[in-house]
């Protein structure tokens, strides 16, 4: 299909056309041509934001808990600029993102112009790939390329930057390619798995005795039927499985075989687990330092396997024995019915075995705390909020820190798409936004985002969207005045010489929420938390819940920097003492 | 990014683990569009790789494409991962680790060239040393004066840096390389 209309019409048609229904944006000089498209056309929503990081996090959330790409539509120079935080957060944890920016005209590139910057040389190294489009003839044709890159392969954030005279100029529009993988001149990603390897693999894990599946965020990216057949896996093999940060929910946390999360925070079934095994599968995870520890005490006695859709990935911090290029999805429809149809067997008596070992490592009960009846212990308080709203459909967002580890410890995860984090990056910031672009596209679930005090103050002003457009998130703040995690590591690594981590003049949380049009709760008291989280629930409106929390809590266990999965340190022997010695001159220097 | 080239996998992927410094030239074949050479340095600068010499030119017209020849240094694992994060750039069409290819095929290295433009200023005796060593190493003298020579040498990267170490106390006064070109040996394209 081709036609004649102005590259501003171009850009709502090929976005219409590509299926999208929503974006998140702010206007502003040079995108006021599409904005003024916008406004005339029905069938794609506008979602404004308050901030641009904002609309990235809010299509980050929308992406990652749709499964589809998220859309963002920004001005030039500083609406470009702070998109950039959430176009590296994007590229960090490989979440498909096509940002539009506005560009001043040609004839001014390069001139200094008002609001003008370098939009694809900033953000050059923090997307997959980006776009100068300088013809209107090819505003349609890169923007349909925009979202095969940003789609396929590795998901990942694109930009595509459109200077304002190619938006009033006219041109020829032309319709998607049928197949953009076949007619892409370069970009063709490897899909399909060796059958080689896949054989291989399946050999290596029917003779282990010790194995683990250590699986990823390219498990969840690779969408349901591969969540569905890594269950198939497990359960086919007996396989004990962990999951990193960002796969949580690929495999249910009530499954049999679920160790919990592995690595820095992880459990220490799990880590012990990995640490011991003789045969790793790694599936769509790419050994990042919070999990891996130390590299080279990581795993010693291991075969590993790595399943990764990325290249660049395999052996670039850990090297594998039998890595297997392709879409988790399509390597693991193979390996399992490579499995079924061999009738392969695992060995049983040495599953039993690893299996009486790894419930010995569970009954160490790395994740107990101190209960109190005084104060709201913030371990606690995600248990209750699990407890009372697992069985709705729930989105759980997070922004940076003790509480991310606490949510991701104590949240148990059913299903993939409902936990939305920023794990590679570490952006605080992010959970208020990508609860919102949850919301937007599941209008009738719950959506929270497990909040910090600290973070929930770097886009508050999201607060605003989400009462405009009426998206009643519930932002949950474990709120202990500090910003926890760095104390926790000033009382690790700097002889808890707490510099700027203590929060003073913290906002009424409840009188903001007010302010904001929404609904303000303060909790203190244990006994008063489940009745105030149900009351929140029931608001139909957006919500910040003050939940008061035992100021000077930690999160344990956890894997001191530059030491290995065995060498966990343990809420129970973490006195004062043992943290103050837990990290090594050498290890004082890693992040 | 293409699946010709990612290694086959197999167990004995890795047979050869060194932490060894080597260096090793890669063809990279580009679309030629704007950026697309800062997209390469890009990456090697902000992930921290060493670039030797890099030479590149539009080598197929009809079609757009260019060619990039990077000479850098590193462990094979490092090198390794040059090549597949090379090869994930969007406009990257192919990247062939030429050293690595010259190897599987027992030789040396690959073919690679280099050009340099030397001047040299001086009279006397030393002019006629710089004259006569420049007849040994095949330079040809393509600027003179009675006060100057320019000459343009080709050949492998260590020939034009002995050239240069000679003509010093001869009298050089400004140097231009190309950096290195580089093809496989034998029947063989790309």
């Amino acid at each position: 299909m081709t036609r004649e209309m102005t590259g501003a019409e171009m850009v709502i048609q090929a976005l219409k056309d590509q299926g999208v229904d929503t974006i998140f944006g702010y206007p502003g000089g040079a995108v006021l041509p599409i904005y003024d498209e916008i406004i005339q056309q029905e069938g794609l929503e506008h979602i404004l934001v308050r901030h641009e990081q904002g609309a990235g996090h809010a299509a980050e959330g929308y992406a990652r808990s749709t499964g589809k790409p998220g859309v963002a539509l920004v001005t030039s120079g500083p609406g470009a600029t702070n998109m950039v935080t959430a176009l590296t957060d994007a590229m960090l944890d490989s979440i498909p993102l096509v940002c539009i920016t506005g560009q001043v005209p040609t004839h001014l590139i390069g001139n200094d112009a008002f609001q003008e910057c370098d939009t694809v040389g900033i953000t050059r190294p923090c997307t997959k790939h980006n776009w100068l489009v300088r013809d209107v003839d090819d505003v349609s044709r890169i923007l349909h390329e925009a979202f095969y890159v940003a789609t396929s392969g590795r998901p990942g954030p694109v930009v595509v930057d459109i200077p304002k005279d190619v938006q009033f100029a006219t041109g020829t529009y032309q319709g998607p390619t049928p197949n953009p993988a076949a007619a892409h001149k370069s970009y063709r990603p490897q899909v399909k798995g060796d059958a080689a390897g896949i054989r291989q693999a399946v050999e290596m894990m029917a003779n282990a005795k010790k194995p683990i599946l250590y699986t990823g965020g390219g498990v969840i990216n690779s969408g349901p039927q591969a969540c569905q057949l890594l269950r198939e896996l497990a359960s086919l093999t007996g396989f004990p499985i962990t999951s990193t940060l960002m796969g949580l929910g690929a495999y249910p946390a009530s499954g049999e075989n679920w160790l919990g999360m592995l690595g820095m925070h992880g459990t220490y079934e799990a880590n012990m687990t990995m640490h011991d095994c003789d045969v790793m599968v790694c599936i769509g995870a790419r050994f990042d330092d919070r999990i891996t520890g130390r590299t080279d005490a990581f795993a010693p006695n291991s075969k590993k396997i790595h399943i990764d859709i990325d290249p660049s990935s395999i052996n670039k911090t850990v090297n594998v024995d039998l890595p297997i290029i392709g879409d988790v999805g399509h390597v693991l429809e193979d390996l399992v019915r490579i499995w079924r149809s061999s009738s392969t067997k695992v060995d049983k008596a040495a599953m039993k075995s690893w299996w009486g070992q790894i419930e010995k490592w569970r009954a160490r009960n790395s994740l107990a705390y101190k209960p109190n009846n005084d104060v709201i212990m913030p371990q606690h308080a995600i248990q209750r909020l699990y407890e009372l709203t697992k069985h709705r459909k729930t989105f759980i967002s997070t922004e940076v820190g003790q509480h991310q580890m606490w949510a991701a410890q104590f949240y148990g995860f059913e299903e993939p798409n409902r936990w939305l984090t920023s794990g590679g990056l570490g952006t605080m910031g992010y959970g208020l936004p990508a609860a919102i672009g949850a919301q937007v596209a599941h209008r009738d679930a719950l959506c929270v985002d497990i909040a910090g005090d600290a973070s929930i103050l770097m886009n508050i002003q999201e607060m605003s969207t989400a009462v405009q457009f009426g998206l009643p998130v519930k932002v949950f703040i474990l709120n202990n005045q500090y910003m926890g995690m760095v104390r926790q590591w000033q009382q690790l690594l700097h002889g808890n010489r707490l510099s700027h981590t203590y929060t003073d003049s913290l906002p009424d949380f409840v009188k903001l929420a007010e302010a904001y049009g929404g609904v303000g709760f303060r909790v203190e008291k244990p006994g008063d938390l489940d009745g105030a989280i149900e009351e929140m629930i029931a608001v139909d409106k957006p919500v910040l819940f003050d939940c008061r929390v035992a100021n000077l809590a930690n999160c344990f266990p956890m894997i001191p920097s530059g030491k290995a999965h065995n060498e966990m340190l343990l809420p129970d022997e973490a006195n004062d003492e043992a943290i103050a010695n837990a990290i090594s001159a050498e290890g004082k220097s890693l992040v | 990014m293409n699946a010709q080239n990612i290694d086959a996998p197999s167990a004995y992927f890795l047979a050869e683990v060194s932490d060894e410094i080597e260096t090793h030239t890669l063809s990279v074949l580009v679309d030629n569009e704007p950026g697309v050479l800062a997209r390469v340095i890009g990456l090697f600068s902000g992930r921290g790789y060493n670039i030797d010499s890099l030479t590149v030119s539009e080598t197929e017209h009809e079609k757009h494409l260019s060619r990039i020849t990077i000479v850098t240094t590193g462990t094979p694992m490092i090198i390794e991962q040059i090549r597949h994060q090379l090869d994930r750039l969007v406009p990257v069409h192919r990247v062939t680790d030429l050293t690595v290819r010259a190897r599987r095929a027992n030789q040396d290295k690959p073919l690679e060239r280099e050009l340099a433009l030397v001047k040299v200023v001086g009279d006397g005796e030393k002019r006629l040393e710089a004259l006569r060593l420049g007849d040994a190493f095949r330079a040809t003298v393509i600027d003179a004066t009675t006060g100057h020579f320019v000459f343009e040498i080709t050949g492998r990267t260590s020939k034009i840096e002995q050239f240069i170490a000679i003509m010093k106390p001869l009298g050089l006064v400004e140097v231009s390389r190309t950096g290195v070109a580089a093809v496989q040996r034998g029947e063989e394209g790309l």
